[in-house]
């Protein structure tokens, strides 16, 4: 038992080798609420939200909030009875938690007391008084689907003008709503829709067998389809008592740096072509190309779905596999330091990305941020890396992970940090290939009835958190995937304020957040 | 300037033959042996001016995104065979759409749908926009999912995977014109 920030609320060290998460409850919305004060005094920050229906195991319902402090990772229930669940408002404290929250009561019908109460995910194809979570919402019903209209908040003034985007947008991206406030070219308000992509996911999982659940969990984001593979198995590993093999957990790392690597090669081409430099475009999806092309010769499929499995990896590779990634590591970072020398010299490139979109690192702590965003604003946070009091869970502890930094906080910043992780994942995925110890890559993960877990990854965008609960037969009760990008949709609308819309594009695609994997 | 010429000059051209990326596709979607080269004469045929796509995002994982982002990469090189994406569906006439479609995605399918001028092909991408394989039931209909494209607007092809590759994504897009012009 452990207490934090003085506070009277004991925790227990979740067991296993996954990241660093303690688990505690709270005994009221008050205690909720002085401990979520507590975590912002000491510089932490709210990492997800969500709620269960627990009616049918005699209790009322759950809401569960997860924040990030600089050890790791807490886990706070609070449970709420049956004829009145409400808690305390916490997007006074954590700006974030506001989404969050609207979707908890969209979802399961938990609602803050105070604070935002406009629909989230819920835009009307479903009643108000009806919850997807609850047991008894029932399978298959479905209403007219009638759009609701949304209370944007709107700016006057004289020449102030709205200009709405989307859902669906220009090019090949995925669907969201954006309301430009503006005054000729400058931006004086963006405000984001999102909840377009929402179909049901957290629905879907209730009662779907650890594999199932797997394959669904992959699909999430799939361009952080191994992040969340790993974030979900090492939940049901540590609700299970599974401890994956050191095999395993290394060529899990591989798989999920190689994403690192593809996704970074890709977004960078796509930085120089959204400044009309498409020299950057062409030749880093060549690159991005050679890349998922050996994905998909060495693990049968181009971005490796379904290869992190609960009990370790469904794939192992040989000597000739271990030398193919080696090889091509050496090939693409000699490709790419040259591309980095163009666009660092490129004077045009350059003017578009410096100082564009910026975000300064108080932003990064009231938004919550975590990531490659929080890192290009001069935040030191890596979940794989050592920091004072945190301990990167295994393979990375013994890699020694050289996390990216860069103080600026504009679209240049992101695109150094980039840069930078694809230098450093290509050493470590050297460094692991070289050291991969013998064994077995898959162990059996029987179901532990009733039992809880939470997996946190550091993936491409920042920290992917899962959490996972069993019943009583050992399927999946209740999962809650946890996207980076909520936090970071918000510091977009911050980032664009003090540029024209034009650049706006730049700006959303330095970031690059998933609208899929907050909308669920 | 010059370390860019010389990358452009080093690069060199490295589009793929249609033949040589079709030769990818899954046996099961194949084209016969021999076709790839009538293939060929054939998009010079029937496009002899260019196809233009509208994509929409319906409410996929954003997998399918990433392979249909890499139709445009130099190997694969779409637009350089004349097809080419463009940014409204007034403009468009193929609408390639991905994903289970949302409910909350609905309506802006159809509108896209009635904005694209006719005669006018849709492409369904993937195995949850088309209801099929291991993924595509995972994504029935339910409270928030229409389930696949077709249960919204009519379907000409369809193309299975979990994402399909870049090779199958451009052997359904063929198969959509062929279809059209027999």
């Amino acid at each position: 038992m452990t207490t934090f920030f003085d506070e009277p609320i004991e925790f227990t060290l979740q067991e296993g080798v996954g990241a660093p998460v303690w688990l505690g409850t709270v005994p009221d919305g008050e205690a909720l609420e002085a401990f979520a004060v507590s975590v912002h005094k000491n510089d932490g920050r709210i990492a997800a939200i969500w709620g269960s229906d627990e009616r049918l195991r005699g209790n009322g319902f759950r809401l569960v909030v997860v924040f990030g402090f600089e050890s790791g990772h807490l886990q706070v229930s609070l449970d709420l009875p049956a004829d009145k669940p409400v808690y305390p408002d916490l997007s006074g404290i954590f700006a974030t938690a506001n989404r969050m929250q609207r979707a908890t009561r969209d979802m399961v019908g938990i609602a803050s007391v105070g604070g935002d109460q406009r629909p989230w995910l819920r835009h009307g194809a479903w009643p108000a008084d009806w919850y997807p979570l609850r047991h008894d919402a029932g399978e298959g019903q479905s209403w007219p689907n009638e759009p609701s209209d949304y209370a944007f908040l709107q700016v006057g003034g004289e020449g102030a003008h709205e200009i709405p985007v989307g859902p669906i947008h220009a090019g090949i991206i995925e669907p969201g709503h954006f309301r430009f406030s503006v005054i000729g070219e400058r931006v004086l308000r963006l405000e984001q829709r999102l909840g377009y992509q929402h179909k049901g996911v957290e629905k879907r999982f209730i009662g779907l067998a650890l594999d199932g659940g797997a394959r669904l969990v992959g699909r999430i984001s799939g361009d952080s389809t191994c992040a969340y593979a790993w974030a979900y198995a090492s939940a049901i590993e540590a609700a299970c008592d599974v401890e994956p093999t050191g095999r395993a957990l290394g060529l899990r790392a591989l798989v999920l740096e190689r994403e690192r690597v593809a996704n970074h090669l890709g977004d960078l081409g796509m930085l120089g072509n959204d400044a009309a430099f498409s020299f950057g475009l062409s030749q880093f999806f060549r690159l991005k190309e050679d890349w998922v092309e050996l994905s998909g010769r060495l693990f049968g499929h181009r971005f490796m779905m379904d290869r992190i499995v609960p009990g370790g990896v469904s794939q192992d590779l040989d000597a000739d596999g271990l030398a193919a990634i080696t090889e091509q590591c050496i090939v693409i970072e000699k490709e790419v330091r040259a591309l980095k020398r163009i666009y660092d010299e490129h004077a045009g490139l350059q003017d578009r990305f410096l100082t564009t979109g910026p975000i300064g690192p108080e932003l990064v702590r009231e938004l919550s941020l975590t990531g490659m965003a929080a890192r290009a604003s001069g935040v030191m946070l890596d979940g794989r890396a050592w920091r004072q009091d945190y301990t990167p869970p295994p393979p990375y502890a013994g890699l020694g992970v050289r996390p990216a930094v860069d103080e600026r906080g504009d679209v240049a910043a992101r695109v150094e940090v980039r840069f930078l992780e694809v230098f450093e994942s290509l050493r470590l995925m050297q460094k692991l290939a070289a050291s991969l110890p013998g064994g077995p890559v898959r162990l059996e993960v029987p179901p532990k009835p009733d039992a809880q877990g939470l997996g946190v990854i550091e993936g491409w965008r920042g920290e992917v958190v899962v959490g996972v609960a069993l019943d009583g037969r050992g399927k999946l009760a209740r999962v809650h995937p946890h996207d980076p990008s909520w936090q970071i949709w918000p510091a977009l609308e911050h980032a664009v304020l003090r540029d024209i819309v034009p650049d706006f594009p730049l700006i959303n695609k330095s970031f690059n957040l998933s609208y899929t994997g907050v909308d669920l | 300037m010059i370390p860019l010429l010389k990358r452009i000059i080093r690069t060199g051209i490295i589009s793929r033959k249609l033949p040589a990326i079709l030769a990818d596709v899954p046996a099961a979607q194949a084209p016969q042996a021999g076709e790839h080269e009538r293939l060929q004469d054939e998009i010079l045929n029937i496009l002899g001016r260019a196809l233009t796509i509208r994509e929409v995002d319906a409410g996929s994982c954003n997998g399918c995104e990433l392979e249909v982002h890499a139709l445009n990469n130099p190997y694969y090189n779409l637009e350089g065979r004349g097809i080419k994406f463009v940014a409204s569906p007034r403009h468009a006439d193929m609408l390639l759409v991905t994903g289970p479609v949302t409910r909350n995605m609905e309506n802006a399918l159809k509108v896209a749908y009635d904005c694209t001028p006719d005669p006018k092909l849709v492409v369904a991408v993937g195995d949850c926009g088309g209801g099929c394989g291991e993924v595509g039931p995972m994504f029935a209909e339910n409270y928030a999912s229409c389930g696949k494209v077709s249960n919204v607007i009519p379907v000409d092809v369809f193309v299975p995977g979990c994402p399909p590759t870049p090779a199958a994504l451009m052997q359904g897009i063929l198969a959509a014109i062929k279809g059209s012009k027999g």
